[in-house]
C-alpha cells in the first residue's frame, strides 16, 4: 500500500503496532488553524461565501406558489380513489363483491350489496353496492383495493387536496366518488 | 447655548430642535420596518425563495402584520421574573438606539437649520456611550427573566462586549486623528476631497466588523442565537417587549451603518444640488445594511471563544496598528 500514516504532526507519532500495518490508510487532514495562514483563509473563505449567496440572488427562486402553482403528479400517482361507469351504458362497474374491503389493510372500506332489480338496474352484474364508502381519515393510499377489484371498478385518481374541518367529512360516499372531481390536479406525462 | 456635557458646534432655537428631533424619530422608525422588509425579501432571494409575499401587495404589509399581532399579544412576565428590571430592559434598548440617532448628520447647515440632531463636540463618544448603554439592557433583560436561556444569553453579550469594543473603538481613532474631530459634522466635512474609507480601509473592515457585534447580528448573534440558547437575552419576552428589542436591534443596524457612513463613506456627500444630501445619507445606509442581510444570509454563528479570539488576538492589533500608522503619517505629512 502507497499511503502511509499521515506523520506530519510535530505532537503525535504512530503506535508501533501501526508502522508496518497494511490496511492503514492516510487521511487528508485540514490546515492547522490560527496564525496569518488561518486568518487569510477565514477572509478568502467568507468572500467565497458571499460570492455563493449573492449568484443564488441572481438565479431567482425556485418556488412553486403551491396553492396557485402545483407541481404536476405522475400518471401513477395515488390519489383519491375514483369509482367508474361503463362508457356506453352508464351503468356502475362495481358490483358490491367487497374484495377491495377484504384487501383493504386499513379497514377503511365499507360495502353493502343489493340484488339488482331488473326494471332498474344500477350495476352491470348481479349484485350492485347499496352503499360504497370510503373512511379517507384512514386510508393509507397503498392503491390494494384498485389491484383486488375484478371489474376496475375502483382506480386511484390523482386528487390529493381532500383536507376537511372534521372527520365525518372525510367518509366519501359513493355518489362522491363517482363524481369527477371539482378541481383537477395537474397530471405529468410519463417520462417528464 | 452651552450644556454642561460638551460644547455645541452649532444649534438653532430651542423649537426647531424639538421639530428636528421629532422629525428624525418618525423618518427612522418609519425606516424600521422597511428595513425588516427588505431582510426577510432578500434573505429569502439568497435562499432561492420569494420571503413573504402573501400580505398585501408583494407582501408590503408583512412588517404591519407582524407589528399588528405584536401589539395585541399578551404582555407577560415569568414568575422568576425581577419584575421592574424586566420591565425596564426592553425600554433601555430602544432608548439608547434611539439616543444615538440625535449625532447622526443627514445633511449641512442650510439656511440656519442643520440637518442633523445636534453638532456636538464629543459626537462619536456619545454615540459609544449609548450603544454600550444599550448592551445593558440586554444584559439587564437577560438576567431579569429568571431563565437560564436568557442568563447565558446575557452572559454571552457581555463577553460579547468586551471583546469588541476596543477594536470598535481603536478602529474609529485614524479617522479621528485624519479630521482633527469627534464631530460627525466635521469628520463629513474633512472627507470633502477623498472619502476615508480609502486611507481607512484597515479602520473601516475593523469598525463594520465590530459594527456586527455591537447589533448581534449574523455571525455574531450569539446574545440572541435561536438554535442553542432558543433566542437567548428574550427568551422570555414577547407581545410589544419582545417589539421593542426587536425594533431596537434594526434602529441600531441603521445607527452603525449611518456611523459608518458618516466616518468613512463620505456621509451626505455626493453629486447632485444639496437637497438630495439627506438621500445620499440614506442611501449609503441602505446600501450598508443590505449588506449587513447579505453576511447574514452567507455566514454562520461563531463560537463565542472564536469570537473573543477574532475581538482580542485579530481585531484589536490591527486597529492598534492601524491608529499607530496613521498617528505617525498624521503628524510626519
Amino acid at each position: 500500500m502507497e499511503a502511509r500514516l499521515n506523520v506530519e504532526r510535530a505532537d503525535w507519532a504512530p503506535p508501533a503496532y501501526l508502522e508496518n500495518a497494511e490496511d492503514v490508510i492516510s487521511v487528508q487532514r485540514g490546515p492547522e488553524p490560527g496564525g496569518v495562514g488561518g486568518a487569510w483563509r477565514s477572509v478568502r473563505e467568507t468572500v467565497r461565501g458571499l460570492k455563493t449567496t449573492m449568484a443564488r440572488l441572481f438565479e431567482g427562486p425556485v418556488t412553486i406558489q403551491y396553492p396557485e402553482e402545483k407541481t404536476p403528479v405522475y400518471p401513477r400517482f395515488r390519489g383519491r380513489h375514483k369509482l367508474h361507469r361503463f362508457e356506453d351504458s352508464g351503468l356502475e362497474k362495481c358490483v358490491g363483491c367487497s374484495l377491495c374491503a377484504a384487501a383493504c389493510p386499513a379497514d377503511c372500506i365499507r360495502v353493502v350489496a343489493r340484488e339488482n332489480d331488473p326494471a332498474q338496474r344500477v350495476s352491470a352484474g348481479e349484485r350492485y353496492a347499496e352503499v360504497y364508502e370510503i373512511n379517507l381519515s384512514r386510508c393509507i393510499f397503498c392503491g390494494y383495493c384498485e389491484v383486488a377489484c375484478p371489474f376496475d371498478a375502483i382506480t386511484m385518481g390523482h386528487e390529493y387536496e381532500m383536507s376537511d374541518y372534521s372527520r365525518s367529512d372525510l367518509v366519501f360516499t359513493k355518489e362522491m366518488l363517482l363524481a369527477d372531481p371539482i378541481e383537477k390536479a395537474p397530471l405529468r406525462r410519463e417520462g417528464e | 447655548m452651552s450644556v454642561p456635557f460638551a460644547e455645541v458646534g452649532f444649534a438653532e432655537a430651542s423649537w426647531v430642535l424639538i421639530v428636528k428631533s421629532i422629525v428624525i424619530f418618525l423618518v427612522i422608525l418609519q425606516i424600521v420596518p422597511v428595513v425588516l422588509l427588505i431582510e426577510r425579501k432578500l434573505l429569502g432571494r439568497f435562499q432561492h425563495r420569494y420571503g413573504p409575499n402573501r400580505v398585501g401587495p408583494f407582501g408590503l404589509l408583512q412588517p404591519l402584520a407582524d407589528v399588528l399581532k405584536l401589539l395585541t399579544k399578551e404582555s407577560y412576565r415569568p414568575e422568576a421574573a425581577v419584575p421592574l428590571l424586566f420591565a425596564v430592559a426592553p425600554v433601555l434598548v430602544i432608548f439608547s438606539a434611539t439616543a444615538t440617532l440625535a449625532i447622526i448628520p443627514f445633511g449641512d447647515v442650510k439656511n440656519g437649520v442643520g440637518f442633523y440632531g445636534i453638532d456636538v463636540s464629543i459626537g462619536i463618544l456619545y454615540a459609544f456611550a449609548f450603544g454600550s448603554i444599550g448592551f445593558y439592557g440586554l444584559l439587564l433583560g437577560g438576567w431579569a427573566s429568571g431563565s437560564t436561556y436568557s442568563f447565558l444569553g446575557a452572559m454571552r453579550s457581555a463577553a460579547q462586549l468586551i471583546s469588541y469594543e476596543v477594536a470598535m473603538g481603536l478602529s474609529l481613532l485614524g479617522v479621528i486623528f485624519m479630521a482633527g474631530s469627534l464631530s460627525l459634522t466635521e469628520i463629513v466635512h474633512a472627507q470633502d476631497e477623498v472619502w476615508f474609507i480609502v486611507p481607512q480601509i484597515v479602520g473601516f473592515g475593523v469598525f463594520m466588523i465590530s459594527g456586527f457585534a455591537e447589533t448581534n447580528r449574523a455571525p455574531f448573534d450569539l446574545p440572541e442565537a435561536d438554535a442553542e440558547l432558543v433566542a437567548g437575552y428574550n427568551t422570555e419576552y414577547g407581545g410589544m417587549r419582545f417589539g421593542s428589542f426587536f425594533m431596537a436591534e434594526y434602529m441600531a443596524m441603521i445607527v452603525v451603518s449611518a456611523i459608518a457612513t458618516a466616518m468613512f463613506l463620505g456621509g451626505w456627500q455626493g453629486p447632485g444640488p444639496g437637497f438630495l444630501d439627506p438621500l445620499w445619507m440614506l442611501a449609503k445606509i441602505f446600501a450598508l445594511l443590505i449588506f449587513f442581510i447579505w453576511v447574514r444570509a452567507t455566514l454562520p454563528r461563531l463560537r463565542y471563544d472564536q469570537l473573543m479570539s477574532l475581538g482580542w488576538k485579530v481585531m484589536l492589533p490591527l486597529a492598534t496598528v492601524n491608529a499607530l500608522v496613521t498617528a505617525i503619517l498624521v503628524v510626519v505629512l
